[in-house]
């Protein structure tokens, strides 16, 4: 690879890319990312690229990485003709060959269908779940390799740091950003103009850059879809921020989960330093910016500030007071001012800087501008990496795109913000989505996960298994989390176990707001927000378990009261071969569950084939005054 | 990464151009966790005595090292199967029904999570999230991921380990 030694040089190159890259020759973009991998991609590319050799077309494959549609991988596109095929086996790619490729036309089978009542769609643009998006950070992700540095450079990469280099002095960029009111994806949503101008503002000459990739939100995979597909449009976020501000440093924190981000971004680093467009004098002019990738290990905490900035340093991952703040002195990696982002921030910033603050806050609210990139999962149709202007209502992205619930059962809540956000139920679902209202619901942004529940999920028991992990994952430095997590835990557990107390949800909310106001750092200070959102709107749940011993989503077990409803029963015994305790007794013509045997433990209720066996909240009046009825 | 290789010219070198700023102290315990995940590959676990030659070779005490260590949830102090079952139980899974898949695999290799066999041939553990949620369930094999596991495949998965040993 060839030094780029000025701007010019630079936009020469593109323009000699962009015309190969965007001529009309046959491509196949064949989806590699961590999911489709799974799902069989690799067999897929072999089987395209033999059957293209034996009938001698030309064929170029582009491996894209996560494309975002994971659910219906391995995921495929032909251009020219702008095809989309899911689930593609190799058998279908070796007649996606013959009948797209040599012919022209879609081959059916592979197309996407929402059903067989339904004509298959061929074309992406097209597709129901496609239609209410706006890829605007996610645009290149299923166009380009982001092993090869030329495929982002002739898609338009780099042209807003040639930009800012060539026409905008560092304090016009800020302006710029700040001027746009990007807020912050990694979850809070503070403005990222303002922490630029206050880490640029602090003293000393030494300053640091830091994209945080320390995804481990549960249900949230947008950033490894990003660092993973789109490197390179991370390192020019970071590279436009580090002009900004005047940093010479920088440094990427990814979590270890994710090998194949780290690799990307290892490689992509690598192209950018053989290119000079990172590394010393960049492009010929004085901006210099080193970055390195750091990785983690495995601590749910470090995506916190401070934390991070601690295990950079080879530290235990715990966080610390503030101030200082990390853009003060003193606060940030190795003590100098550092100004720390997410990376889907950093992804936004060429995009402000390339088309203007104006056409950003055009897009999505007032107050929150811009697009966001949510993970779309749970118990959903489509579950898939969406990218929507901000404003759009919760209707629209489960049930436009997300295409309603799985077995067209009742919709019950929406967990948004991972362990830190809260469940949003029904009554919101046309709220439109920014930061703002998130928050005043009680639950919030988060990184971007969205996790979808329907009538089958135990609220009680999702907000125990949240809270179970971030107990799990404090880091125990400070006590309102290490051991209010643990008591409230104790006190889910009892609940889910049917050995809830009268005044537990009392407790409950008491010790709650005790973690949110005395914790250190946020992951404390958010930790009850699933059982504190869940009380408020499912409080009926909660009453449920620990009054009737009941749980209606028949999640938890050792509640309820089980009966074979003879009516229904065919007597086919298998209830009574599933039961360890002998509590299914026979008579001639019937089978019943003895109660004073039952240890209610879902055997018998999983092993009936036709649901005679039922789970009822068994009446609180004493047996007398239900006898005298 | 080798242990002996983690001399000055090296340290430096790892820090690029930011070496000039920072002090060797500040280089070196920057270096201690990468240090570490190298050792974790070469042997599977941290044993002792590559803590000790770690320790000399960065001058940083045991005791600082082995705090860094304990507080990651990637670094194991015992030795680790050959292979390693991990369960994912992010919330995508967990409603898809990761704690039945776990039940079973509990159940199949006789251990809890976080165990290894008595023979050393599989350790179960559990993960946050892979980020493959459309594919829930998931569980990852030696780190090749498995989506969407139901009863059949989870047959294959203990059948391929157990032959494998």
């Amino acid at each position: 690879m060839e030094r780029l030694k000025s701007i010019d040089d630079l936009r020469r190159l593109r323009e000699r890319l962009s015309k190969e890259f965007l001529s009309e020759r046959p491509r196949a973009r064949v989806c590699c990312g961590t999911a489709c991998s799974a799902s069989g991609s690799a067999k897929v590319i072999e089987a395209l690229e033999s059957e293209a050799k034996a009938k001698g077309i030309h064929l170029e494959i582009v491996r894209t990485r996560c494309q975002g549609m994971c659910q219906r991988g391995p995921n495929l596109r032909i251009d020219p003709y702008d095809i989309y095929y899911q689930r593609v086996t190799p058998e279908n790619a070796r007649w996606i060959v013959t009948y797209t490729l040599a012919a022209g036309t879609p081959y059916r089978q592979s197309l996407y269908r929402k059903d067989i009542l339904h004509e298959p769609i061929a074309h992406i643009t097209d597709l129901p779940f496609y239609k209410k998006q706006l890829r605007l950070v996610l645009k290149n992700n299923d166009r380009i390799d982001p092993m090869n540095i030329y495929h982002y450079i002739a898609v338009g990469g780099y042209r807003a740091l040639e930009k800012a280099l060539s026409e905008l002095t560092p304090d016009q960029v800020l302006d710029e950003v700040d001027r746009a009111n990007l807020r912050g994806r990694g979850g809070a949503g503070f403005p990222a103009g303002k922490k630029w101008r206050h880490t640029k503002n602090s003293p000393g000459d030494i300053k640091f850059v830091v994209a945080n990739g320390d995804e481990g939100d549960p249900g949230a995979f947008m950033d490894r879809a990003i660092m993973e597909a789109n490197p390179h449009s991370v390192l020019e976020g970071m590279l436009l921020c580090a002009y900004a501000i005047g940093a010479r440093y920088g440094f990427i924190y990814v979590r270890h989960e994710y090998p194949l981000a780290v690799k990307h971004l290892r490689h992509a680093i690598k192209q950018a330093e053989e290119l000079g467009l990172l590394g010393e004098n960049i492009l010929g002019t004085d901006f210099t910016l080193y970055l390195d990738v750091r990785e983690g290990a495995g601590a749910f905490v470090c995506g916190e500030s401070t934390a991070l900035v601690a295990s950079i340093e080879g530290e235990r991952g715990f966080p610390r007071p503030r101030p200082p703040r990390l853009s003060e002195p003193g606060g940030g990696v190795f003590g100098y001012p550092t100004n720390l982002n997410n990376v889907e921030t950093y992804a936004c910033v060429p995009l402000i800087i390339e088309k203007g603050a104006d056409w950003f806050r055009s897009i999505g609210t007032e107050n929150s501008p811009g697009t966001k990139v949510f993970a779309l999962a749970g118990k959903v149709k489509n579950t898939l990496l969406i990218e929507v202007p901000m404003g759009i209502t919760l209707r629209e992205i489960i049930f436009d795109i997300g295409g309603g619930i799985v077995g067209d059962k009742r919709f019950k809540a929406v967990q948004t913000g991972g362990p830190s956000g809260g469940c949003i139920p029904e009554e919101f679902l046309d709220m439109p989505v920014d930061f703002d209202s998130l928050t005043e619901v009680g639950s919030m942004m988060g990184s971007g996960a969205m996790i979808v529940m329907d009538e089958d999920t135990c609220m009680v028991d999702v907000a125990r298994y949240f809270l179970s992990f971030t107990q799990s994952e404090s880091c125990g430095k400070c006590p309102p989390c290490r051991i209010g997590t643990y008591q409230m835990l104790k006190i889910m557990e009892r609940i889910c176990s049917g050995q809830g107390e009268d005044g537990d949800i009392e407790r409950l909310e008491e010790l709650g707001r005790l973690v949110q106001k005395a914790s250190l750092c946020g992951l404390g200070q958010t930790a009850p927000n699933p059982v504190l959102t869940t009380i408020r709107y499912f409080r009926e749940e909660y009453e449920e378990h620990i009054y009737d011993k009941y749980c209606r989503a028949k999640v938890c077990r050792g509640l309820g009261l089980y009966t074979i409803y003879q009516e229904t029963c065919f007597r086919c015994g298998l209830c009574k071969e599933a039961c360890a305790y002998d509590a299914v007794k026979e008579t001639r013509d019937s089978y019943f569950i003895d109660q004073d045997y039952c240890t209610k433990c879902y055997a018998c209720y999983l092993a009936c084939p036709i649901d005679a066996v039922k789970i009822e909240k068994a009446s609180r009046e004493p047996v007398s005054r239900q006898l005298n009825k | 990464m080798k242990i002996e290789d983690l001399n000055d010219e090296f340290v430096d070198a790892s820090y690029k151009g930011a070496s000039a700023i920072l002090t060797p102290e500040q280089k070196r315990r920057g270096l201690l966790i990468h240090a570490l995940q190298a050792i974790q590959e070469e042997y599977n676990y941290l044993p002792e005595d590559a803590l000790r030659r770690l320790s000399e070779k960065l001058h940083i005490p045991l005791v600082d090292i082995y705090s860094t260590a304990s507080f990651y949830k990637q670094f194991y102090f015992k030795p680790r199967g050959r292979n390693v079952v991990c369960v994912c139980v992010g919330t995508a899974c967990h409603v898809r029904g990761a704690p039945k898949v776990l039940e079973r695999l509990k159940e199949t290799f006789q251990i809890n999570e976080g165990e290894t066999s008595p023979d050393l041939s599989v350790t179960l553990e559990t993960v946050g999230c892979v980020g493959c949620c459309s594919l829930a369930p998931v569980v990852t094999v030696n780190n090749e991921i498995i989506g969407n596991v139901g009863p059949v495949k989870l047959e294959e998965i203990v059948k391929t380990i157990s032959q494998r040993g």
